[in-house]
């Protein structure tokens, strides 16, 4: 990537966040509920007419549309997102004290993730329509099937409520803690990510390279292990990078699941008692996380494929 | 003769289309299949397990889980039928206006698609579904709102092919209005794609719909629906682990069946894609 479109990336970025924002802003403006009212109510105050006034003045709801984003941006750029109306604190303390635990459980999903798919997905490409490929063909049909809130119910019942290997309440973050939602997570993303395995490993099972090598004598195990998978890994990098970005942002379901206190419940629950600001803050953390991963997965591919750097 | 062959040489196909009618036929006759009212609350008979009288057990409200399991087909297969129709006619028909007519509207609708792509889908859909209330309607909305950039950019890749054919030239030297040429000759040449897409794409729709509704973004009590179905079981995990099994395993029989018909009208209309 030279410097001219990595400029021109930046500047996209910054386009659809501005996007974004501005798209979450409109709908928390158009939305039905009213903030100052819900916010009383759950202080346990009596919302009358003057104190619904008063609060809203408080929170700036009583302004234009464009002034409130103006200021909620400016603040933004100045690193203040604002005060969340349900945890009393500013909102990006709050999505900092979220965010890692989030991460934490991302990894070791995909951690899981890789462990699982990239031997399932090399050998059904290699026993490519024999019993092995069939077989993982299967598993990763009911995989794409199966949706990750009912596997995630079905372990916790299973190892939680059953065998009570782990604390069906959550709310800790220790590693026993954080098994179970992470293989939740990793069993629904292997599905896929097998699948796009095979892919990319059949893909180069079939160049003439292959067939050349074949001719040339050259063991089926030294073709797979020097020509193939090296090549293969360019595509299997990138969907990998790709994936961490879809999974931090579809922590969502097992969070609430298993009471995992990460960004995905805290959104959720945000959602739920319209703590705007707050709303506004994850979906815009969000959005940067996810391109800035995509952004460095484009870059490394000149460090994985120096093709790309001498074409440029 | 020749319909017979054709339901022979595609056995896939047949298997799934049946398949497919007969969740369809749950849907529409549910309430000849169900043996009880699925909103009716039997306080006496609450949390029981599976018996003669309830096959399934019932729910904290004595509701009959079986006859909510079936009415929660007919929510499922409406929703999601409803939903991959307006993803499907909007992508297409911005997909179509960008690729046709190009320049600033072609800028404007192409850079929105590329906003929601560059973001998970689920966190843009949740926080819409939720700001603008939970129910159904806004679940299948704010599901649209994110999905709709699939079909236009593809309708968008096609147009821009079929527009280089020399009878578009053609029918517009002849003098054919846009909209004509727009609807008799663009459109057909792209519809199987678009159509094999969509048929792809059910069992997925149906599968996020239900991760709405669990979330408590979508259907709202005490509508049967089976990803709320989960929801409400999963304060009984402990006392009544028969909530969670048969809602979970009718989403996963409807998705793999959808996602198997999709699979195959594909083999069947367009051989080419792998």
């Amino acid at each position: 990537m030279s410097k001219k479109q990595l400029g021109k990336r930046f500047i996209q970025i910054v386009a659809v966040l501005f996007g974004i924002s501005f798209l979450t802003f409109m709908l928390t403006y158009l939305s039905p509920g009213d903030p100052a009212e819900i916010m009383l109510t759950e202080c346990g105050n009596l919302p009358t007419p003057e104190l619904l006034e008063q609060t809203r003045h408080e929170l700036g709801l009583d302004r234009p549309f464009l002034v409130q984003y103006g200021s909620w941006l400016t603040g933004v750029l100045t690193g203040d997102m604002g005060t969340s109306y349900a945890f009393k604190m500013p909102v990006v303390q709050k999505l900092v004290s979220c965010f890692w635990p989030t991460l934490k459980m991302s990894l070791l999903a995909l951690v899981m993730m890789v462990a699982v798919s990239i031997p399932l997905g090399i050998l059904s490409a290699v026993y490519q329509n024999k019993w092995p490929d069939y077989l993982v063909r299967g598993i990763t049909f009911i995989g794409v099937s199966v949706p990750s809130f009912w596997l995630g119910l079905i372990l916790l019942s299973i190892f939680g409520v059953q065998l009570r290997w782990i604390n069906v309440a959550g709310g800790t973050t220790d590693f026993k803690a954080m098994v179970l939602p992470a293989a939740t997570l990793a069993l629904a993303m292997s599905a896929k990510y097998t699948r796009q395995v095979r892919n990319a490993v059949l893909e180069e099972l079939h160049q003439d390279y292959v067939t050349g090598a074949r001719m040339r004598g050259i063991r089926e195990g030294v073709i797979l292990w020097k020509h193939v998978l090296p090549n293969a890994m360019l595509p299997i990098v990138t969907l990998l990078g790709l994936s961490l970005g879809s999974l931090l942002g579809g922590t969502a379901v097992v969070e609430i699941i298993y009471n995992w206190p990460g960004m995905g419940n805290m959104a959720v629950r945000a959602i739920s008692c319209r703590d705007y600001p707050l709303v506004q803050g994850y979906v815009l953390w969000i959005a940067v996380l996810y391109m800035v991963i995509n952004l460095l997965v484009d870059l490394s591919y000149q460090y994985l494929d120096p093709r790309l750097k001498e074409g440029k | 003769m020749k319909k017979k062959n054709f339901f022979l040489e595609n056995k896939q196909f047949t298997i799934f289309f049946i398949l497919a009618l007969a969740v369809a036929g749950i849907a529409v006759f549910a309430p000849w299949i169900a043996p009880k009212d699925p909103l009716e609350a039997v306080m006496m008979d609450s949390l029981k397990a599976p018996c003669a009288e309830y096959p399934l057990g019932t729910d904290k409200l004595g509701r009959d889980l079986l006859s909510r399991v079936i009415y929660g087909t007919r929510t499922s297969l409406v929703m999601t039928l409803i939903l991959v129709a307006v993803i499907f006619v909007i992508g297409t028909a911005l997909g179509i206006i960008a690729g046709y007519f190009g320049g600033w509207i072609d800028e404007i609708i192409m850079r929105i698609a590329d906003m929601m792509i560059s973001f998970p889908g689920l966190v843009l859909a949740i926080a819409i579904a939720g700001m603008l209330g939970p129910n159904l309607t806004n679940a299948v909305i704010a599901i649209s709102a994110v999905s709709w950039t699939k079909y236009a950019r593809l309708a968008r890749s096609m147009v821009l092919k079929v527009k280089q054919n020399l009878y578009i030239e053609a029918a517009k030297v002849n003098g054919t209005s846009t909209l004509k040429i727009l609807w008799k000759h663009v459109l057909p040449n792209m519809l199987t794609t678009m159509v094999v897409t969509a048929a792809a794409d059910i069992g997925t729709m149906m599968l996020e719909l239900a991760s709405l509704s669990f979330l408590g973004f979508g259907a709202t009590a005490p509508t049967p629906e089976w990803g709320l179905m989960l929801n409400e079981g999963r304060t009984y995990m402990a006392k009544a682990p028969w909530l969670m099994i048969a809602p979970g395993i009718a989403i996963v029989i409807a998705v793999v069946i959808f996602n198997m018909l999709g699979d195959s009208i594909r083999d069947v209309l367009d051989p080419k894609q792998e």
